[in-house]
């Protein structure tokens, strides 16, 4: 064993262990392609639509068209299998490319209406439409500032729906009401619940509630990393991407 | 798919950055600050009930070469068994995989910040003088800092001295079995270069913070770096504790003398500054003790090596230094002369 890495065991790289979706996309096996075009439809359909919305301030019908034809499309022609990460991150790439698609899309004013054997995808965009609705942009936010922080949002969401699904199929289900009530507590008011009251209210004791509160934040930044991994090629662009995304940036 | 609301976003990034201390002896309160590779948080040692500083490797930087690094730098440290150099209790792994080490938690003022406070010349010198020794003390145990700067000296409440962030720090007698073990790698916040910081230190990488590095080490010139880099970087801090400010980027000419600042500072004291901070390491002290013991000499009124003075300049040293002896003969003096005029009338 190396002696400079025997301290705490042996360690694999982390988190890389799920395969990148955008390595996959360019796979000749059409299964695993549509994996990964699912995994990056998952993570930036919802940017997308708003990044319409936004930028090129389309109606909500309009927007939604554009995003099914934009990521069709994309799967259609191989897209992302044209990324290069030593040019600009995935993020930025797909932001790129959407606005080049509405561009020309406007240009043409021929918007194609597609239907029989286009492939049509279900988002919810009347959940991504009411989100915009209910909490505009902050004023002054670039398009592209915007799309990266929609991006985050979406990205943590997913996260979040990952991790109730693990910890129900596990039977930790009072993990997870315990990490809705105290980390996901959207009530609006400034001061969380106490440790003591979350006791209380799942009669349990403090240490369990502490331990059962660390088990599941250590699954939730695993699950956080891992659906990143997902959504970026290089080890470098997960770890630009996780600094950006976690805002770890020198003070 | 719920949404999450800005706050909310806010506190689960914090819950994945954050460091989870649940398996270890330690609980967090803050985090102090942050730098290229880790963050350094406040903690508390539950066992013995202290506080102690833990730098902890970014969760977004994890994998086997940022934590060999990062252990390596622990080890470095820990080598270092000295009263001016940080000590390390404890290295460890956290459940997600990120290591980090403990170490003392020093309260206390960075010398940036302890020379707002405007302290005298003589306060300074003693000072610098403990950083020097410091260092004096890794150099003999073949290890040079490479990132020396106010910002990287702490003073304590009780006038200790310390060196901190040991982070690029390279041992020189290593034998070379790796770049990346030779050399450890991260980039300061006020380097100007887009070097991968994780990347390894091959020569023609800059590392280091640019105003307080030395001209071989600003041109990337790592196989170079000796004891002397980490000299002309003290000289550096040397100036700004005679002059209140920072030096120019190095940009090979030499460095504007000390004295044109600040005129009330002996000739002695610019040269040792000057000395140090020669564009042309063979004309610099060759290691932290030797410049350590021509501030001694400052302290003491004593010729440094760096200066030759002329007779007049040696007379008027001397008298400084023996001005009480000097003012007791000549008292004697004028009492003798009393003396003898009062007797003769």
């Amino acid at each position: 064993m190396d002696p400079d890495t025997d301290i705490g065991g042996a360690h694999h790289k982390f988190p890389l262990t799920n395969q990148s979706a955008i390595v996959a996309v360019r796979s000749s096996d059409t299964h695993v392609r549509q994996r990964a075009f699912d995994t990056i439809l998952a993570s930036y359909w919802k940017p997308a639509y708003k990044h319409i919305r936004l930028k090129w301030h389309a109606t909500n019908e309009d927007a939604k068209d554009l995003t099914q034809e934009f990521f069709a499309t994309a799967f259609e022609k191989d897209y992302f299998a044209g990324y290069d990460s030593k040019k600009a991150s995935f993020q930025t790439f797909l932001r790129t490319c959407l606005d080049g698609f509405v561009a020309n899309q406007r240009k043409a004013e021929t918007r194609l209406k597609r239907g029989g054997g286009a492939q049509h995808f279900a988002l919810d965009f009347v959940g991504a439409e009411d989100e915009m609705v209910l909490h505009s942009a902050t004023p002054n936010l670039s398009p592209e500032d915007y799309f990266h922080q929609e991006w985050v949002r979406s990205l943590f969401a997913l996260a979040v729906d990952t991790l109730r699904v693990r910890m129900t199929e596990s039977g930790r289900t009072t993990h997870f009401q315990l990490f809705e009530s105290y980390d996901l507590n959207e009530d609006g008011s400034t001061a969380r619940i106490s440790y003591k009251a979350l006791a209380d209210r799942f009669g349990l004791d403090l240490t369990t509630v502490n331990n059962y509160l660390a088990a599941t934040r250590r699954e939730f930044r695993k699950i956080v990393l891992e659906k990143l991994s997902e959504i970026t090629a290089t080890e470098e662009e997960f770890r630009t991407e996780a600094r950006s995304l976690l805002g770890i940036d020198l003070k | 798919m719920k949404w999450i609301s800005d706050q909310r976003l806010d506190h689960l990034r914090t819950i994945v950055a954050d460091p989870d201390f649940s398996s270890t002896k330690y609980t967090l309160i803050k985090e102090l600050a942050r730098g290229g590779m880790g963050t350094v948080y406040l903690a508390k040692d539950v066992e013995l009930d202290r506080q102690v500083a833990i730098k902890v490797l970014n969760i977004a930087d994890v994998n086997d070469d940022t934590r060999r690094r990062m252990i390596r730098e622990a080890r470095i440290i820990a080598r270092l068994e000295h009263p001016g150099i940080v000590p390390v209790h404890d290295v460890g792994t956290l459940p997600d995989d990120r290591v980090f080490y403990a170490m003392k938690f020093v309260r206390g003022s960075r010398l940036d910040e302890y020379i707002a406070e405007n302290p005298p010349l003589r306060d300074r010198l003693r000072k610098f003088q403990a950083a020097c020794d410091a260092v004096a003390f890794a150099h003999a145990h073949n290890v040079i800092h490479r990132d020396l700067k106010p910002q990287n000296i702490m003073t304590g409440s009780f006038g200790e001295v310390l060196v901190l962030d040991w982070g690029i720090a390279k041992i020189l007698s290593e034998r070379v079995t790796d770049a990346s073990e030779a050399d450890t790698l991260r980039l300061s916040p006020n380097t100007k270069n887009n070097a991968d910081e994780f990347g390894d230190t091959v020569h023609g990488t800059i590392i280091g913070t640019r105003r307080y590095m030395s001209p071989e080490q600003a041109r990337g010139e790592v196989k170079q770096l000796d004891a002397r880099s980490d000299v002309y970087s003290l000289g550096s801090v040397f100036y700004f504790l005679l002059t209140d400010r920072a030096p120019a980027e190095s940009d090979g000419e030499s460095t504007v003398s000390p004295k044109s600042l600040n005129p009330k500072i002996t000739k002695a004291a610019d040269a040792v500054c000057r000395k140090a901070m020669s564009l042309n390491p063979a004309n610099r002290y060759s290691t932290a003790a030797e410049l350590s013991a021509d501030i001694g000499r400052l302290l003491d009124a004593e010729p440094v090596s760096a200066y030759r003075e002329n007779v007049f300049e040696k007379a008027g040293r001397w008298v400084g230094k023996n001005r009480f002896l000097l003012l007791l003969v000549l008292a004697y003096l004028l009492m003798r002369i009393f003396f003898i005029f009062t007797s003769r009338r």
